[in-house]
C-alpha cells in the first residue's frame, strides 16, 4: 500500500513521522514524572513503527501513473479494518462494564479495571474508535464516488486515518491510567485534544480540496452531512476543550469553564456530538449506501433539504434538555425542551425519506440482510429521535434523568441506529472496495443481523424496565408521607435488568465478531470480481485515461 | 426553495459558510447570556475555595471516574430535596473546573454528602463498599489507602486554577503542599495554617485514620466531607427544603 505513494510523498511521510518520533521522545522525557511520559512513549512507538514501514519502501520505484485514473481506496480499506477492531474492543469493554454492574467483583485489584475508568474506554472506543473510523473510511469512499473524482492527494488521507487513531489510542490508554478531563465524551486531555484539531483540519482541507475537483456540478446530499459532521465537530471540540494545563510536563489541565456555564457548554457539546458525530455523519452513510444497495433513488429531494437544515439548526439548541430542574436558568431549559420537540420534524423527515426510498425494494429487504441492516437502522433512527424528543419534555425528564432510561435511549441510538447503519454500509462497501463479487458468506451476515437485533432489543427493554422502575421507586411515598425506598433498595432492584443488559450486549458483541470474521474471510479467500461492473468503478474522465497528478 | 438550494449546493465554500452560520445560532443564544446575566449565579462573598487537599481529592474523584455514577446536582423536585437536602444552586459549583453535576445515578447524589457519614465510614466504604453497604455495586478502591498523595505540585494546580478565575491568593499557592499535609495531620505544626488561610470551618483531621502520612484516601475523604459545605447559600435561599 505504501508503494502507491510517490517517492516525494514517502519522503514527506517520513519527515512527518520523524517529527512525531521526536515529539514522542520529548513528551516522554519531559513527562517522565507523570503519566504524560507514558503517552510520550506511545506516540514514540506508534510513529516509529509507521516510520519503519515507510522507510522499508522509500527507495522503491515510483507507482504506476495509471493509478491516478482510479479512485484512491487504500485509506478506506485500512479504516474499515480498524473500524472492526475498535468495534470488538469498544463493545467488549462495554460488556465487561455492564457485567461489573451486575457482579461488582469482576475487576482486578487494580485501578485501571474499575468501572469509572473502563466506562470512558467503552464510550470512546465505540463512539470515536468504531464510529469515527467508520465515518472517515466511508466518507472517503462516498466523497470520491459522488464527486466522480479521486481524493485530492495520497498523503493527507493517511495522515487523517493514522492521526485519528493515534488520538483514539491516547484517549483510551489515558483513561486506564486515570488521565481524564471528566467531560463526558470529551475526556481526553489537552495535548490529545490539540492533536485532534491538527488531524481534523487536515481532514476538512482534504474534503474541500476533493470536492473542488468534483466532476458533478452538484454536491450530493451525503456530502452535506459529512461536511456538517466535520465542521461542527471541529467547533464543538475546540470550544468545549479549552483548558489551562497545570504544566507542560503533566497531563492534567483545568477547564476554563466552571459550574453552570461549564454544564451548558458540556451538554451543548455532548448533545451535538450525538447530533453531528452520531447522526449527521451516519446520515451521510445512509444517503449513499441505502439508495445504492436498494438500487432505488432517494424518495424526496425536498425532504432531504428540510431534514438537513432542520437538523443543522435545531440540534444546536437542544443540549440544555440534559439539565432540566438543575441550577441552569429556567429559560435555557425551556429553549432546550422546545427545540428538542421541534427536532422531531427533520428527524422523522429523514427516517421517512429513508423508508419511502425502500418502496419497490421491499423484496430485497426480505432477502438481503445487508439492506435489512440499513432498513432497521432507519426504523431505530425514527424510534430513537421520537424517544429523544419525548425525554426532553421537562416532566418526563424529571422521571427519566439520572436513570437507566437514558442509557437505554442512548443505546437504542448507538446500537440500533449507528451500529446498524455502519454494518449495513460496511457489508455494502467491502465487496466494492476489495473488488469481490460479494461478502464471503451471506449466511454469516444473516447471523450477524439477528444477533445484533436480538442484542439491541434485549438491551433496550432491560434498560426501559430498570430506568422507569428506578425513577418511580425514587419518588414513591408511603402512607405516612415519607420516601418509601432507600437508595440501596432501588439499586438491588436493578440486578436482574443488569444481567439482561449484559447478555444483550454480549449478543451484540458476538455479532460484531462474526462480522469481523466475515470481513477477514472476504479479504483473504473470496475470489475477485472480474466483471465489467467492478471495472467500471472509476472517476471521470473514465477508464484507461490517465489523470494528471494534482488535477 | 429547491431552486435556491440547487444553487447553494454547487458552491462548496458557500455551503460551508451556510452550515457555520446556521449551526452557530443556538449555542450563541444559550451560552453567551450565561456570562452576562447577573442572576445566573447567586452571589456569596463568604464562599470558600477548595483546600489543596480537597482539590487533590477532587482530582482523584475525577481520575477514578466517580462522576460516571454519582451526580452532584440535586434537582428542584420534592423527592430529591427530601432524599438529599436543599436543591443545588449555581453558586455551589462556581469554582468547579470542570463541574461534576453528572448525568447518571447508579449511586446516590453526593452534592450534600459532606458531614453525613464519619471519616471512618468513608474509609471502610471506599476500601470495600460491600463491607458497610450489603448489595452495593460500587467498585472497591483499596489502593487509595496505600497510595501516598503527590503533594509537591499542588501549588501549580492552585496557580492554574487562579488563571481560570478561582481566587487563590499567593500565600495559598506558596503553602499548598504544607497545607495539604497539615489538613491531614492535626497534630503537626502545618495544621494551623490551613484554618488560617481557608477559615475556621475547615476540617483538619487524620481522614484515613493515620496521621502524618498523607494518602490518596485522605484527599478523597476530605473532598467528600466538604461537598455541600463550601457555601451556606442553599440553606439560606428560603424555598429550598420546603419541597414543591
Amino acid at each position: 500500500m505504501i508503494r502507491q505513494l510517490t517517492s516525494g510523498e514517502r519522503r514527506s511521510a517520513a519527515t512527518i513521522l520523524v517529527a512525531l518520533v521526536i515529539v514522542g521522545l520529548a513528551m516522554a522525557a519531559a513527562g517522565r514524572a507523570d503519566t504524560l511520559g507514558v503517552h510520550g512513549a506511545i506516540v514514540f512507538l506508534y510513529s516509529l513503527v509507521l516510520l519503519f514501514l515507510v522507510l522499508s519502501v522509500i527507495f522503491d520505484p515510483e507507482p504506476e501513473p495509471s493509478r491516478l485514473s482510479q479512485y484512491y481506496d487504500d485509506p478506506s480499506k485500512v479504516g474499515i479494518v480498524l473500524t472492526m477492531i475498535w468495534a470488538i474492543f469498544g463493545m467488549g469493554v462495554g460488556v465487561w462494564v455492564a457485567a461489573q454492574l451486575a457482579w461488582p467483583e469482576l475487576a482486578f485489584d487494580a485501578a485501571w479495571s474499575s468501572f469509572g475508568r473502563l466506562r470512558p474506554a467503552h464510550t470512546t472506543g465505540v463512539i470515536f474508535g468504531f464510529g469515527g473510523n467508520a465515518l472517515i473510511a466511508t466518507s472517503f469512499h462516498v466523497l470520491q464516488r459522488t464527486s466522480r473524482a479521486r481524493l485530492a492527494d495520497q498523503l493527507s488521507p493517511w495522515f487523517v486515518v493514522f492521526g485519528y487513531n493515534l488520538f483514539c489510542i491516547l484517549a483510551v490508554s489515558g483513561y486506564f491510567m486515570g488521565i481524564t478531563q471528566s467531560k463526558e465524551y470529551a475526556e481526553a486531555e489537552w495535548y490529545a485534544d490539540i492533536w485532534l484539531v491538527v488531524v481534523w483540519v487536515t481532514y476538512f482541507v482534504l474534503f474541500i480540496r476533493t470536492l473542488a475537483r468534483r466532476k458533478e456540478p452538484h454536491i450530493y446530499v451525503a456530502n452535506w452531512y459529512y461536511m456538517a459532521f466535520i465542521l461542527v465537530v471541529a467547533v464543538l471540540h475546540i470550544v468545549n476543550n479549552i483548558a489551562v494545563p497545570v504544566s507542560l510536563t503533566g497531563a492534567k489541565s483545568y477547564s476554563i469553564y466552571s459550574g453552570v456555564q461549564d454544564a451548558m457548554v458540556q451538554w451543548w457539546y455532548g448533545h451535538n456530538a450525538v447530533a453531528f458525530f452520531l447522526t449527521a455523519g451516519f446520515l451521510g452513510m445512509l444517503y449513499y449506501y441505502l439508495p445504492k444497495r436498494a438500487e432505488r433513488p432517494i424518495f424526496s429531494y425536498r425532504l432531504s433539504i428540510i431534514s438537513f437544515w432542520g437538523i443543522t439548526f435545531f440540534y444546536m439548541w437542544a443540549g440544555s434538555h440534559h439539565l432540566h430542574y438543575t441550577a441552569l436558568p429556567h429559560w435555557v431549559q425551556t429553549l432546550g425542551m422546545t427545540f428538542s420537540v421541534m427536532l422531531l420534524v427533520p428527524s422523522w423527515a429523514s427516517a421517512g425519506n429513508a423508508l419511502a426510498t425502500l418502496n419497490g425494494a421491499w423484496h430485497k429487504v426480505r432477502d438481503d440482510a445487508t439492506l435489512r441492516f440499513i432498513m432497521v437502522a432507519s426504523v431505530f433512527y425514527g424510534l430513537t429521535t421520537f424517544e429523544g424528543s419525548f425525554l426532553a419534555i421537562r416532566p418526563v425528564n424529571g422521571l427519566s434523568h439520572y436513570t437507566d432510561w437514558t442509557v437505554g435511549h442512548v443505546h437504542a441510538g448507538a446500537l440500533g441506529w449507528v451500529a446498524f447503519i455502519t454494518f449495513g454500509s460496511l457489508y455494502s462497501v467491502i465487496p466494492w472496495l476489495w473488488k469481490k463479487k460479494a461478502m464471503y458468506s451471506a449466511r454469516l451476515v444473516e447471523v450477524h443481523f439477528w444477533l445484533a437485533l436480538m442484542g439491541t432489543i434485549i438491551y433496550v427493554f432491560a434498560m426501559w424496565n430498570s430506568g422507569i422502575l428506578q425513577g418511580l421507586m425514587w419518588r414513591t411515598y408511603n402512607d405516612s408521607g415519607t420516601l418509601a425506598f432507600s437508595f440501596l433498595e432501588t439499586v438491588i432492584a436493578m440486578h436482574p435488568y443488569y444481567i439482561a443488559r449484559a447478555f444483550g450486549g454480549l449478543l451484540f458483541l458476538a455479532g460484531a465478531i462474526v462480522g469481523t470474521y466475515n470481513l477477514y474471510m472476504t479479504i483473504r479467500y473470496t475470489p475477485e470480481d472480474a466483471t465489467e461492473k467492478a471495472a467500471g468503478d472509476l472517476p471521470v474522465p473514465g477508464r484507461g485515461e490517465a489523470v494528471a497528478a494534482g488535477e | 426553495m429547491p431552486e435556491v438550494h440547487r444553487k447553494l449546493e454547487r458552491n462548496a465554500i458557500g455551503f460551508v459558510l451556510a452550515i457555520i452560520v446556521v449551526s452557530s445560532i443556538g449555542g450563541l443564544v444559550e451560552i453567551a447570556p450565561l456570562y452576562t446575566i447577573d442572576e445566573t449565579v447567586e452571589s456569596d462573598p463568604n464562599m470558600r475555595v477548595y483546600t489543596p487537599l480537597e482539590l487533590a481529592g477532587r482530582n482523584i474523584y475525577i481520575r477514578e471516574g466517580c462522576y460516571a455514577c454519582h451526580s452532584q446536582m440535586i434537582r428542584t423536585l420534592r423527592d430529591e430535596v427530601e432524599r438529599y437536602g436543599p436543591y443545588s444552586l449555581a453558586v455551589e459549583s462556581k469554582y468547579d473546573h470542570p463541574m461534576l453535576w453528572g448525568s447518571k445515578r447508579t449511586g446516590p447524589d453526593l452534592a450534600r454528602v459532606g458531614g453525613k457519614y464519619s471519616d471512618f465510614w468513608h474509609v471502610a466504604h471506599l476500601i470495600n463498599p460491600r463491607d458497610v453497604v450489603a448489595g452495593s455495586v460500587m467498585p472497591a478502591y483499596p489502593w487509595l489507602a496505600r497510595n501516598p498523595l503527590k503533594i509537591s505540585d499542588l501549588g501549580d494546580h492552585l496557580a492554574a486554577l487562579r488563571k481560570v478565575g478561582v481566587p487563590y491568593t499567593d500565600e495559598m499557592i506558596a503553602n499548598a503542599p504544607a497545607d495539604a499535609f497539615g489538613q491531614a495531620s492535626p497534630d503537626a505544626s502545618q495544621a494551623s495554617g490551613v484554618t488560617e488561610r481557608y477559615g475556621n470551618d475547615t476540617t483538619v483531621s487524620a481522614f484515613d485514620g493515620v496521621p502524618n502520612r498523607v494518602t490518596e484516601m485522605d484527599a478523597v475523604v476530605a473532598y467528600l466531607q466538604v461537598l455541600g459545605k463550601l457555601t451556606k447559600a442553599a440553606k439560606t435561599e428560603g424555598a429550598a427544603g420546603q419541597g414543591g
